[in-house]
């Protein structure tokens, strides 16, 4: 796997585990479904924990444990299933300010999109990083400038900037 | 008509930018075909039956001059000479090659033009009414929403990857020739008790496999609440429409499958969650972009013009085309005028290099340098002096688009079909040439009266013939092409589906049939009804028993002749 954030590939500091045992058994942070984070949490309070799902689960599944997990991994089964973006727009509206891993067979097309919705990083299957390297994120996520949309990335939007060259001439 | 600024104009070069990028890539192996295809598409680019198709996106259809030009010389550089306009207001190159592609995309972006998001899973142009800012009944001129949309929804990070295509459609009007009952989101805008202005909101129309009416699920939305309430449509829709099958993947299959009342609920329960300041246009940006639409300075005229009325007495072709061709103006003195490219025995919709560069003079010295392109693949001169009427006429007719056919029953909607179209089953363009020429003699078309008859040739309805008055499905059938008939369909605000008459026919068949069709009419109107009244009176009974004489005489005749 290779982790992809804004400023280029880094380490993942985080280890997944898939059952409960094995998460137990993990040294150091790590990476739990959803259905195992409760068991988890009680299990090893001090420890720091991600949550990973679907980007078909609800809200209201994910919420419980945004104060807890320190990074959200929402899983894209498909590059081309945009339901992810959705989800971590309400992820960020309920306020959680930790990590937000989009996490599949992204393409470095889409990483702009997953960065204006709320994604910090992208966890990348090998083949996918192999043929798309780290360069051709750094360069797709730039090839925009500028977005018409209010509440999206950083910095305001087209419509935003208009009204505020029209302010200050 | 809008204008890029450097914001607009830096977005549409960026994206050409972008595109020859991913083109690269493509070819160097970086992203694969199944990557590379929904890039593509996004960018308008489709891979067709014999070659790469180009969709141009036309922003409700509305174009001027210098656009057309580049038109024309784009189809003479790259294509075959000609462009076709579609049912989505859009123009369509049918023979560029790949590699001349981000080559068109900037000389589109010269004009102010883009292929952004005319095809793919996403937020496609936006389309209108043709007759925006000149018709009487209407509430707002509905060009400035759809142009406040097509910047929001160029390249929305949120909502690029959607289930499905999604197409919005915008209406000022009380008589909606926008088809918003029919499309993903349908806007009209109304006036409250109040007087204060503001949209009714339906989704869940469409055409395809499973035609649906839209479903009003706000009545009134304020009109500065525009953009937060599309994001909370399109954020249920994202999260919760079908993935696992493509062709329940619209929007209308999952208000139909949750229900009106809860998709309502779940609209209005995000809705509720979002934090409107912060995503809506801000006023003065609204107010900007309208005073790109406001009217053009006309001339203060007579509502009657001696020159118009001495010359159609005179010339019974002039008189003849402006009765069938003319749309009132709310300004007197003027009219709009509708170019029907739909010449018998014409391809619907397709027009030459030479007619866009005519048509270019035209519209420039006689409507204000501005034209519009009707999702009845005709377009229309928005606002002509009755005064420059014979002029304007003669020299449509020297360009052969001064066809008197707005509305008849050869002004015939078709999609491209199995002569183009990877997806087709069976032709739809020669089943429009063969019935334009059976009702060829202008006469019999004048006594039939409005008739819009719209063909597809397959059951995706590119050529929207659900909501024909007449609607006519190509398919094929142990390995024959057969065509299916409906009556009674209606794109308008009495939006209906057609209903079909009986069992399909051979394409030999058709123009008899319709001939039957409208006998069945004419028998059965009473006064000065219209085709569609007097099946919305009578219901599609009377027609379904004249085709079925049709088809027993046909019998008949082909046992007689074996």
């Amino acid at each position: 796997m290779t982790l992809i954030t804004e400023a280029g590939a880094v380490e993942d500091r985080f280890t997944r585990a898939d059952t409960i045992e094995a998460a137990l058994a993990v040294e150091g942070p790590v990476l739990i479904p959803l259905a195992i984070a409760d068991e988890f949490a009680t299990a090893r309070p001090d420890t720091e924990f991600g949550v990973s799902l679907p980007g078909s689960a609800p809200i209201e599944d994910v919420k419980p444990h945004l104060a807890k997990a320190s990074l959200v991994a929402v899983e894209f089964p498909a590059f081309a299933d945009g339901r992810g973006f959705s989800l971590v727009k309400k992820i960020v509206r309920e306020g959680f300010s930790g990590t937000l891993r989009a996490s599949g067979p992204l393409i470095a097309d889409e990483f702009a999109d997953a960065l204006a919705c709320g994604f910090t990083e992208v966890e990348l299957p090998e083949t996918m990083a192999n043929r798309q390297p780290v360069q051709q994120w750094m360069a797709a996520k730039d090839t925009m400038s500028e977005h018409y949309q209010s509440g999206y990335g950083r910095g305001p939007s087209i419509l935003q900037k208009r009204l505020a060259a029209r302010k200050g001439a | 008509m809008y204008r890029y600024d450097e914001f607009d104009e830096r977005f549409v070069r960026e994206r050409v930018a972008q595109f020859r990028g991913q083109v690269e890539r493509r070819l160097d192996g970086s992203l694969s075909e199944d990557e590379f295809k929904p890039l593509r598409l996004k960018n308008g680019l489709y891979l067709q039956l014999h070659a790469y198709m180009l969709r141009i996106a036309v922003p409700y259809g509305t174009l001027n001059s210098r656009q057309l030009r580049m038109l024309a010389h784009i189809a003479e550089t790259y294509d075959k000479g000609y462009g076709h306009f579609t049912t989505r207001q859009n123009l369509q190159f049918n023979w560029p090659k790949l590699k001349d592609v981000p080559d068109i995309l900037g000389l589109l972006a010269d004009v102010e033009m883009h292929c952004i998001q005319t095809s793919g899973n996403c937020i496609r142009n936006v389309t209108s009414d043709q007759f925006a800012g000149v018709a009487k009944d209407e509430v707002e001129d509905p060009r400035p929403t759809a142009e406040l949309i097509r910047q929001w929804s160029s390249l929305h990070p949120e909502f690029v990857w959607l289930p499905r295509k999604f197409k919005i459609a915008v209406t000022g009007a009380e008589h909606d020739r926008a088809a918003i009952k029919v499309h993903d989101i349908g806007l009209k805008l109304k006036r409250n008790d109040q007087g204060e202005v503001g949209y009714e909101v339906i989704v869940g129309g469409g055409l395809g496999r499973t035609p649906m009416i839209g479903k009003v699920v706000r009545e009134f939305l304020p009109k500065d609440e525009l953009l937060a309430y599309l994001e909370a449509v399109m954020r249920v829709y994202n999260s919760e429409g079908r993935r696992d099958n493509k062709f329940k993947a619209r929007v209308k299959i999952l208000v139909h499958e949750t229900g009106e009342e809860e998709f309502r609920a779940r609209v209005e329960e995000e809705y509720a969650k979002l934090d409107g300041p912060t995503i809506n246009a801000p006023e003065e940006e609204v107010e900007r972009i309208a005073a790109y639409f406001a009217a053009p300075t006309y001339e203060d005229l007579p509502e009657t013009s001696q020159v118009l009325e001495q010359a159609r007495a005179i010339d019974p072709e002039l008189d003849r085309f402006v009765a069938q061709n003319s749309f009132e103006h709310k300004q007197p003195g003027y009219i709009a005028l509708t170019i029907a490219l739909k010449e018998i025995g014409a391809v619907p919709g397709d027009m030459s290099a030479d007619q866009m560069r005519a048509f270019a003079d035209i519209a420039e010295k006689y409507s204000f340098d501005e034209f519009r392109v009707t999702h009845s693949q005709n377009l229309v001169l928005p606002h002509v002096r009755k005064d420059d009427l014979p002029a304007v006429h003669a020299a449509l007719k020297a360009a052969g688009l001064a066809s008197a056919n707005a509305g008849l029953i050869t002004d015939i909607i078709a999609c491209p079909g199995l002569d183009y179209c990877a997806l087709a089953t069976a032709k739809s363009i020669p089943i429009a040439q063969a019935i334009a020429k059976t009702f060829a003699d202008q006469e019999r078309q004048k006594a039939i009266g409005e008739l819009p008859i719209k063909i597809s040739g397959c059951i995706n309805a590119c050529g929207h013939h659900h909501v024909g008055a007449i609607g006519i499905l190509g398919l094929e059938k142990g390995g024959r092409e057969n065509y299916q008939i409906t009556v009674g369909g209606d794109a308008t605000e009495h939006a209906s589906l057609g209903e079909r008459l009986g069992p399909g026919i051979d394409a030999e068949d058709v123009p008899a049939a319709i001939e039957a069709i409208v006998e069945t009419y004419l028998a059965e109107k009473t006064g000065e009804e219209s085709f569609i009244e007097t099946v919305r009176r009578t219901g599609a009974e009377p027609f379904k028993a004249g085709f079925a004489a049709f088809i027993e005489s046909r019998t008949a005749q082909h046992e007689a002749a074996e």
